[in-house]
């Protein structure tokens, strides 16, 4: 699929502007600050609902704005999607495809899909689990929507259950045990079907990390994956682990610590306190790889996300965020010649020599709020 | 912020479900517009609600007695009792006509995030209702969302030990939704097709 024209209103530095796209890749260049990364990431954010940068949407909307539309035509096998989103911060956002409004944004999930790497990917390596774990969710809900449903669902259930125990804290203890029961059966449903889903992915990532990390980084150790459950002491988690074996545990575990959850008031096993563990030979990445590694990693995660949602059929959009910046020339190159055969690469750079020739394509320059089409270095078959 | 009164009109419509500042504003604009006799109207009518309709004493249903339309009804049939969270959706159960029984109306749902729990809604009258024996099947038919269906497992839990016929409406019904928005139809179908409940 590709993007092949994407407009904004209102969005972070952009009062409007529109760029027409083509499939190929596509390199934006501009000084720092003038409006690269905000581009892609508007389109991250139609794929997502979400931004790689904040997690907030207040942001995204322009100084003395009230609300942002990203509005994208979509290729997408053969067809021409109209997408479009309305961010507006404190009320629920607007989605519609083809001018139809959908019942509620989360349906636009799926529909346009993308890969994007950025400087802030760093953190996948160095950062706390929560950006790991946004890593496996993200990737997991555009591969199958639906599970965007049973994430939300879960969330809120926890959210319920944090109220029900910090009002049982605060009340020294007595509360309704049928009602905690309650909350613990809807809890372990929904979350032993995160945490399955989680763990096939994670087995489906394991093959094509440890080839992506010996393609670029060949002379250092392998990268391998696994899942640090919160919730059982078995590690690494075997992917054959049933839902129904992982419900017994995750309730085992409940009652295990039930009466510490009682005192602090949160809800302390559960999917939403497991980790992706990233290691690299002998050693967990985090704490030991060095910075070339840890990019190496970073990126064999992101290509392995592209590997897999391009088994689907269909090329997911790539984005490389102002990555290139970030590498030393061989990496550059070799990551150049993994991405450069996909459908659509969008690339953003300060220095347009940081980019390998491998990735000559259309160019655009950014300079305050306009992309202009730069016709000198478009690709001769215009 | 207007002169005294104005602002405390918006501020009362404000309070209203579903009313935002800005239609509280322009509520009060009409209101402010409109003929006298036209307001005077929505004024006693407001009061004579208040007066007048009261809830029921069994099922805790909009009534304009002691007891509501459907409690009074003798054809109706005293053995099933149907659980909902509102008066609304009494109404719109009514309108599939697939159901003779009677109901139960519990005045929302468990939400600890609310500070709602067991006790703030009318479940210690659904146990005195089932305490005789005469009701033998329970139909559970709060919302189709997280909290509908934790308060229905809740209520599924609490009477197992009565060993009742209890049962969920079939799934059909959109998810995440509200009873009173499915379609005459739909929910229909969700009452022929409802589904025991295992807890
Ligand atoms: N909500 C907003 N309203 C107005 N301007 C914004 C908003 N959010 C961000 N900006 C502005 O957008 C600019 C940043 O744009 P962006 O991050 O796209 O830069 P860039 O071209 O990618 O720069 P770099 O090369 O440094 O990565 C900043 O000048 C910032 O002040
Ligand atoms: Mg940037
Ligand atoms: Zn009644």
């Amino acid at each position: 699929m590709y993007v092949a024209a994407l407009e904004l209103v209102d969005f972070r530095s952009y009062s409007h502007v529109q760029i027409d796209l083509r499939p190929g890749v596509s390199v934006l260049v501009g000084r720092n600050g003038q409006g690269k990364t905000n581009v892609v990431e508007a389109i991250g954010y139609l794929a997502t609902l979400g931004s790689h940068r904040v997690a907030a949407d207040q942001p995204l909307v322009r100084h003395e704005a009230e609300r942002s539309v990203i509005r994208a035509a979509v290729e997408r096998e053969g067809r021409r999607l109209l997408l479009e989103i309305e961010i507006v911060p404190g009320k629920s956002n607007r989605a519609r495809i083809n001018k139809s409004q959908l019942p509620r944004p989360r349906e636009l999930l799926g529909v346009l899909r993308t890969v994007m790497f950025a400087p802030e990917d760093l953190t996948l390596v160095r950062g706390d689990p929560d950006s790991r774990r946004g890593f496996l969710d993200e990737l997991m809900m555009l591969r199958t929507p639906r599970l965007a449903g049973v994430k939300a669902d879960y969330e809120r259930t926890l959210k319920q259950r944090n109220a029900l125990l910090k009002s049982a804290a605060a009340t020294r203890g007595s509360f309704d045990v049928t009602t905690l029961a309650v909350w613990n059966d809807h809890l372990v449903q929904l979350g032993s079907e995160l945490v399955h889903e989680r763990l096939m992915l994670v087995s489906d990532l394991c093959a094509p990390v440890r080839q992506a990390y010996a393609d670029l980084a060949p002379a250092s150790g392998e990268a391998e994956l696994g899942y640090k459950a919160s919730w059982t002491n078995a590690a690494p988690l075997a992917d054959q682990l049933s839902r129904d074996q992982i419900a017994a545990e995750f309730r085992e575990s409940l009652a295990r610590v039930e009466r510490d959850e009682l005192q602090r008031g949160v809800t302390l096993a559960g999917p939403h306190r497991d980790d992706l563990l990233l290691r690299l030979g002998d050693h967990p990445a985090k704490g030991y790889a060095s910075h070339g590694e840890s990019w190496s990693m970073v990126l064999a995660l992101r290509l392995a996300s592209f590997a897999l949602l391009r088994m689907d059929g269909d090329d997911p959009v790539l984005i490389l965020d102002d990555v290139f910046a970030e590498l030393d020339s061989t990496r550059r190159e070799r990551l150049a010649e993994m991405v450069v055969d996909a459908e659509q690469v969008l690339v953003t750079a300060a220095v347009a020599d940081d980019i390998p020739a491998t990735l000559s394509g259309d160019r655009f320059t950014v300079e305050a709020g306009q992309v202009l089409s730069d016709p000198a270095a478009d690709r001769g078959d215009a | 912020m207007y002169e005294g009164i104005v602002q405390d009109l918006i501020d009362e419509l404000g309070r209203l479900p579903g009313v935002g500042p800005k239609s509280a504003q322009r509520i009060a604009f009409h209101l402010l517009a409109a003929e006298p006799s036209d307001v005077l109207r929505l004024a006693e009518i407001l009061r004579e609600v208040k007066a007048k309709v009261r809830f029921c004493r069994i099922c805790g249903n909009v009534a304009e007695s002691e007891e509501c339309r459907v409690c009074l009804d003798t054809r109706r049939d005293l053995t099933v009792i149907c659980v909902v969270e509102e008066p609304k959706d009494v109404v719109a159960v009514e309108r599939t006509r697939e159901f003779r029984g009677r109901y139960h109306v519990l005045g929302g749902a468990i939400s600890p995030i609310e500070g709602i729990g067991p006790d703030d809604l009318r479940v210690k009258e659904l146990m005195t209702r089932l305490a005789d024996g005469t009701v033998t099947e329970l139909i559970l038919a709060t919302d189709p969302n997280l909290e509908g269906e934790a308060t229905a497992t809740y209520l599924a839990r609490l009477v197992k030990p009565m060993g009742l016929t209890v049962s969920r409406l079939a799934s059909g019904l959109p998810v995440g939704g509200d009873l009173e928005y499915a379609d005459e139809i739909t929910l229909g179908r969700a009452f022929e097709g409802r589904r025991s409940l295992e807890v």
